[in-house]
C-alpha cells in the first residue's frame, strides 16, 4: 500500500513538472526567446562549463590516486611479475600523457571556439600530411609497445626446463573450493577420473596407479617455498573457474576436461611481505576470477610462501593418499582397495628398503 | 483524422503505428521498445549496485517488489548473479544493438541517402517484430522458476548448460537462448535491408563518397552484424543440443552435484571461440553508430566540414575489418597456446591506430570551428572524452602479459563500461537530441537536455572510473560483495561512492525520459532544418508522410559537410554558413569529397 502510494506521489510529481515546464515555455514564448534554439547566453556558459569539467575531472582522478593509491596490490611477489610491472608502468607512461593532452585539446578547443556570430568557421576539410603523421605515430609506438609486451609475454609463458628444479601443484577447482595436491615423493601424479570421485578421494585419484599413492591433497591454505620455480596445473571438476594469484601476477583459467599451465617463481614470502606492506595480517590469496555460481565470491584458498625448510616441515605433515586409503575408502569400491592395499604394503616395503 | 478517413480508423492505427512497414515509424518502434529494455537493464544496475555499495545492509523495499530474490531485503547471491547477467544482455544486445541501430539506421539511411523507403519495408517490420517477441521473452524469463540465465551475458558452458550449477540455468537459460536466436534473426533482417538499401536505393548524385558518415557507419555496422550474428547462433545452437538433446559440445569430464556426468570429448573453449568471434565485433556493432553519430553533429555544430573525411571512412572499414581478428584477446589466460596469444596481442593493439585517428580528425573538426552547444554536440564532445578514457586502457588489456592480472577484474569493468557503454550511450542521446525533430516533429527541451547531459557526464565518470582502481586491486569483477577477502577490506568506501553515482546517473535519465516523453506530445513544434544541416533528411516535410518527399527524390550535387565554405573574398558560398547537398556546385567549387 505505501509503495502504490509513492508511484502515485512520483506521477504527480511528474504531472506538476509537466505543468511547470509548460509555463515556462508559454513565458519563453511571450519573451521571445525559445526552450530548444541554443542562444548566445547558452553558447557562453556551455562553452565555461568545458574548462570547468576538465579540471574537475583532472582533479578526481589525482584524488582517487591520492586517496587510493596506496590499496592498489602491493610489489609483486614473483620474479616475472616484477618485469610485468615495468611494462605497466612504461604502458601508462605512453597513455597517461596521451589522456592528458588529448583531454586538454578537446576542451580547450571547445572553449576556444564556442559561438561568435561575428566570425567564421575555417573551411578546413583535409591535410594529408597531418593525417600521416597521425597515423604513423601511433603506429610506431604501438609497434614498440607490441614488441616490447611480447618479448616479455614470451618468457613469462616460456615452460620451465629440468635446470629450474620446479615443484609441482596441481590446483583443482570445483564449486566453491580449492584444493591443492602435491605429487609426494615420487614426483609424478598419479591419474584421476572425474568417476573415481568418491568420499575422501574427491579428486578422483585412480587408486590403482601407484603413482596416485603418495600424492598429497590439501584445502584451505597451500604453501610453497620462496625462491624456487612452482609449475602450476589446473583442473576443474565442473564449470570454468580462473585460479587468480593477484600478488604473483599470475592467473589461468581452469577448465573442466583439460589441463592448464602457468609457473612461477615467488621471490617474498608471507612473513616479508607482512614487513613491506605493514600489515601484520597479511596474506596471499588465491581467488576464483571466473564466475561459477552462487557463492563464487567466497571461493578462495590462502597461499602461504615461506622457506624451503618451513615448507618441507609442513610438507612432510601432509597426509598421502594412501594413509586415507586405509581407513576410510568406501565399501562400493572395496575390492579394488583390497588390491590397493596390498599393493600399497609391498611399494612401503620397497620404499623403506630403499 | 479527417471525415473521409474515419471508417478506416480502426485499420488505420494498426497498420500506422503497430504493423507499419515505415521506416520512420519502425525507427519509433525499436527507439521505445529499446529505450523501455534500457532502462529496465538500469535499474537492474542500480539494485545490484546497492548491494556491491552497501554489502549486508539491508533495503527492505527491495524484499516489496522482489521477494524471495531478496529475502530481508538483501540481494541473493546467486539473484545478484541473475541481475548481472540480465543487464549485461539487455544493454549489449536489446538497448545498445537493436536500440541503437534499430533506431538510427532505420530512421536515417532512407533520409539521408535520398530513398522513399527500405529496400523491403515488410521485412523491415519483420525485423521489429522479431526483436519486439525476443524481449518480450527476454522480459519474461525473469519470472520463471530458477530465474533467468545467470552465468553472465558471456553465458559459458559448462555454467550455462547445466542446472545443477546455478539455479538460472534451467529454464530461464532455455528462453535466454530462444530470445537470442529471435534477436540474431531479427538482427540479420535488418543488417541485409540496410546494407541492400544503401547499395542500390541511392538518389541521383548520391555517390558512396557523398554519403555522410553516419551512413557509413550503419552500413560497415551492417556487415560486421550480417558477418558475426550467425556464428552466434551456431555457438547457442549447439548450447542448446547440449542442454536438452544430451550432445557433449561444451561439456567433459565433468562431476557436479554428486554424481559423474555422461559427457565426453567436448571443450567449453570451443564455447568462448564462437561467443567471441561475435562478441568482439559486437563492441564495433555498437560502438560505429555512435562514431558516425557523433561525426555527423560534431561537424553541423562546429560549422565545420569533418576533418578528414575519406581517412574517417577508411578507420571505419578498417576497424571493421580488424575487428574480425582479435577476439582471442577475451582468452588470453584460458591456456590457448602462448604463440595464438602474441599474434591476437599484435591484431588488437592495431585497432588503435584507426581509433587514434578518428580521435584527432574529431579534434581538428573542433579546432577554428564555431561551435554551437546544442545538447547533441555536448554528448558528441562526452563521446570523444569517454572514446579517448577507455580506448586508452584498451592497450592495456589488448597487451596479454598485462592482461594476466587483470583479466576479469574491475579495470575491464571500467574499461568497457568507458569505452563501449559510455560512447554507445552517449552516441544515442547525441542521436536522440539531434533528430528528434525527425522522429516526433517536435523539439526537447534544451535546459533539461543541458541538465540531463551533465549529470550523466558527471555520474558516469563517478561510476566507472573508480573501477580502474579496484581492478588494479585485484578485486574481480561479478562478486556478490568484497567482504570474504581481507585484502579488499580497505576498498569498501571506493565502492559506496560508485553507488552513489550510479544512483545520481538513474535519476539523471529518469529527467531525460521526461523530456523524451513530455515533448512527443507537448513540445514545441520543429522548423523544417533546426541545426541548418546540410544532409537531405532536413528537405522531408516536418509531419512524417509515405514515400519521406511529396514530390520528386531531390538530387544530390555534393559531399554533406560545405559547412562555412567561403568563395576568394572570405564570404560564405551561398550566403549562410551551409550548403546544403541538393545544392547545385557553383561555377569555381571544388567537390570537397572526391
Amino acid at each position: 500500500m505505501f509503495d502504490l502510494l509513492i508511484l502515485v506521489a512520483v506521477i504527480l510529481g511528474l504531472i506538476a513538472i509537466a505543468k511547470v515546464i509548460q509555463v515556462l515555455e508559454l513565458a519563453n514564448n511571450v519573451k521571445g526567446t525559445s526552450s530548444y534554439i541554443v542562444s548566445e547566453k547558452d553558447n557562453r556558459t556551455q562553452a565555461r562549463l568545458m574548462p570547468v569539467f576538465l579540471i574537475s575531472y583532472f582533479a578526481f582522478i589525482i584524488w582517487q590516486v591520492v586517496k587510493w593509491g596506496d590499496e592498489m596490490l602491493p610489489v609483486s611477489a614473483s620474479e616475472h611479475g616484477v618485469v610485468i610491472d615495468q611494462l605497466m608502468n612504461i604502458t601508462w607512461m605512453i597513455i597517461i600523457p596521451v589522456f592528458i593532452l588529448t583531454h586538454i585539446a578537446l576542451f580547450y578547443f571547445a572553449w576556444k571556439y564556442a559561438y561568435d556570430k561575428n566570425r567564421k568557421a575555417q573551411f578546413y576539410a583535409h591535410n594529408s600530411k597531418l593525417e600521416m603523421l597521425w597515423t604513423s605515430i601511433p603506429a610506431l609506438v604501438l609497434l614498440i609497445l607490441i614488441l616490447y609486451g611480447l618479448s616479455v609475454w614470451g618468457d613469462v609463458m616460456a615452460p620451465l626446463t629440468e635446470e629450474d628444479d620446479p615443484i609441482e601443484i596441481e590446483l583443482y577447482s570445483r564449486q566453491f573450493d580449492w584444493t591443492a595436491r602435491y605429487p609426494g615423493e615420487d614426483g609424478v601424479f598419479g591419474k584421476s577420473d572425474v568417476r573415481l570421485i568418491a568420499g575422501v578421494n574427491m579428486l578422483g585419484l585412480d587408486s590403482t596407479d601407484e603413482n596416485a599413492w603418495d600424492d598429497k591433497y590439501v584445502k584451505a591454505e597451500f604453501h610453497i617455498p620462496v625462491n624456487r620455480s612452482v609449475q602450476f596445473y589446473f583442473r576443474s571438476q565442473d564449470v570454468i573457474h580462473s585460479a587468480y594469484m593477484p600478488h604473483f601476477r599470475a592467473q589461468m583459467n581452469c577448465v573442466p576436461g583439460m589441463i592448464t599451465q602457468f609457473n612461477f617463481k615467488p621471490t617474498i614470502t608471507t612473513a616479508e611481505m607482512r614487513e613491506i606492506t605493514g600489515n601484520p595480517e597479511f596474506a596471499y590469496y588465491l581467488l576464483c576470477n571466473k564466475v561459477c555460481g552462487a557463492a563464487h565470491y567466497n571461493m578462495k584458498m590462502e597461499i602461504i610462501v615461506e622457506s624451503e625448510e618451513d615448507y618441507n616441515n609442513w610438507m612432510n605433515e601432509q597426509k598421502e593418499f594412501m594413509e586415507y586409503g586405509k581407513y576410510s575408502f568406501s565399501n562400493e569400491k572395496n575390492d579394488i582397495n583390497k588390491e590397493v592395499l596390498a599393493k600399497s604394503t609391498e611399494a612401503e616395503t620397497k620404499n623403506s628398503a630403499l | 483524422m479527417s471525415g473521409a478517413a474515419h471508417h478506416h480508423q480502426d485499420n488505420d492505427f494498426l497498420f500506422k503505428y503497430i504493423f507499419s512497414t515505415d521506416h520512420k515509424m519502425i525507427s519509433k518502434q525499436f527507439f521505445i521498445t529499446g529505450s523501455f529494455m534500457g532502462l529496465i537493464g538500469m535499474f537492474m544496475s542500480t539494485i545490484f549496485r546497492l548491494q556491491l555499495g552497501f554489502p549486508g545492509e539491508s533495503f527492505p523495499f527491495l524484499e516489496s517488489f522482489m521477494g524471495n530474490w531478496a529475502p530481508d531485503g538483501i540481494l541473493s547471491p546467486d539473484k545478484y548473479l541473475a541481475l548481472v547477467t540480465m543487464h549485461g544482455t539487455i544493454m549489449v544486445f536489446f538497448l545498445l544493438t537493436a536500440g541503437l541501430s534499430g533506431t538510427f539506421s532505420n530512421l536515417l539511411i532512407p533520409l539521408q541517402i535520398g530513398a522513399r523507403d527500405m529496400a523491403s519495408g515488410f521485412l523491415n517490420m519483420l525485423s521489429y517484430w522479431f526483436f519486439f517477441i525476443s524481449s518480450c521473452i527476454m522480459i519474461a524469463s525473469i519470472f520463471v522458476e530458477g530465474g533467468p540465465a545467470s552465468g553472465g551475458w558471456t553465458i559459458y558452458p559448462p555454467l550455462s548448460a547445466l542446472p545443477q550449477a546455478i539455479p538460472g540455468s534451467g529454464f530461464g537459460m532455455t528462453l535466454w537462448i530462444v530470445s537470442m536466436a529471435l534477436f540474431i534473426v531479427s538482427s540479420l533482417l535488418g543488417s541485409l535491408n540496410y546494407i541492400v538499401t544503401v547499395f542500390n536505393l541511392r538518389t541521383k548524385g548520391m555517390s558512396m563518397t557523398r554519403l555522410p558518415l553516419t551512413i557509413w557507419a550503419f552500413l560497415t555496422t551492417a556487415v560486421i552484424g550480417v558477418l558475426s550474428f550467425p556464428v552466434l547462433f551456431a555457438a547457442v545452437l549447439l548450447l542448446f543440443f547440449d542442454r536438452s538433446l544430451g550432445t557433449s559440445f561444451y561439456l567433459s569430464d565433468i562431476y557436479i552435484a554428486g554424481s559423474a556426468l555422461e559427457v565426453d570429448g567436448g571443450s567449453p573453449i570451443l564455447f568462448e571461440h564462437l561467443f567471441w568471434f561475435l562478441g568482439h565485433p559486437e563492441v564495433y556493432i555498437i560502438l560505429l553508430p555512435s562514431l558516425g553519430i557523433t561525426s555527423e553533429v560534431v561537424a553541423t555544430s562546429s560549422r565545420k566540414p569533418i576533418f578528414g573525411y575519406r581517412a574517417m571512412i577508411g578507420s571505419i572499414l578498417a576497424i571493421a575489418f580488424i575487428s574480425f581478428l582479435v577476439w582471442g584477446h577475451h582468452m588470453f589466460v584460458t591456456g590457448m597456446n602462448p604463440f595464438l596469444g602474441a599474434v591476437f596481442t599484435f591484431t588488437t593493439l592495431l585497432v588503435a591506430i584507426p581509433s587514434a585517428v578518428k580521435v584527432f580528425n574529431y579534434l581538428t573538426t573542433l579546432w577554428k570551428g564555431n561551435i554551437k552547444f546544442t545538447p547533441a554536440m555536448l554528448f558528441a564532445i562526452g563521446l570523444v572524452s569517454t572514446f579517448i578514457t577507455g580506448g586508452l586502457t584498451g592497450i592495456i588489456l589488448g597487451d596479454s602479459t598485462l592482461d594476466i592480472n587483470v583479466h576479469d577484474t574491475y579495470f575491464v569493468v571500467g574499461h568497457f563500461h568507458i569505452v563501449m557503454g559510455l560512447s554507445g550511450a552517449f552516441g544515442m542521446f547525441c542521436g536522440i537530441y539531434h533528430w528528434f525533430p525527425k522522429m516526433y516533429g517536435r523539439m526537447l527541451n534544451k535546459n533539461m537536455g543541458y541538465a540531463h547531459f551533465w549529470l550523466t557526464l558527471i555520474s558516469s565518470y563517478g561510476i566507472f572510473f573508480p573501477m580502474h582502481f579496484l581492478g588494479l586491486a585485484g578485486l574481480p569483477r561479478r562478486y556478490y560483495s568484497n567482504t570474504e577477502f581481507p585484502m579488499f577490506d580497505n576498498l569498501y568506501d571506493l565502492n559506496e561512492i560508485v553507488t552513489w553515482f550510479a544512483i545520481l546517473a538513474a535519476f539523471a535519465q529518469v529527467l531525460f525520459l521526461f523530456n523524451v516523453l513530455y515533448s512527443m506530445f507537448k513540445g514545441p513544434k520543429a522548423p523544417q532544418n533546426p541545426w541548418d544541416s546540410n544532409t537531405l533528411e532536413w528537405t522531408t516535410p516536418v509531419e512524417h508522410i509515405h514515400g519521406n518527399w511529396p514530390g520528386e527524390i531531390p538530387e544530390v550535387h555534393r559531399w554533406p559537410y560545405d559547412y562555412s565554405k567561403v568563395d576568394e573574398n572570405g564570404d560564405y558560398i551561398g550566403g549562410a554558413d551551409f550548403i546544403p547537398q541538393t545544392v547545385p556546385l557553383g561555377e569555381n567549387e571544388r567537390d570537397e569529397g572526391h
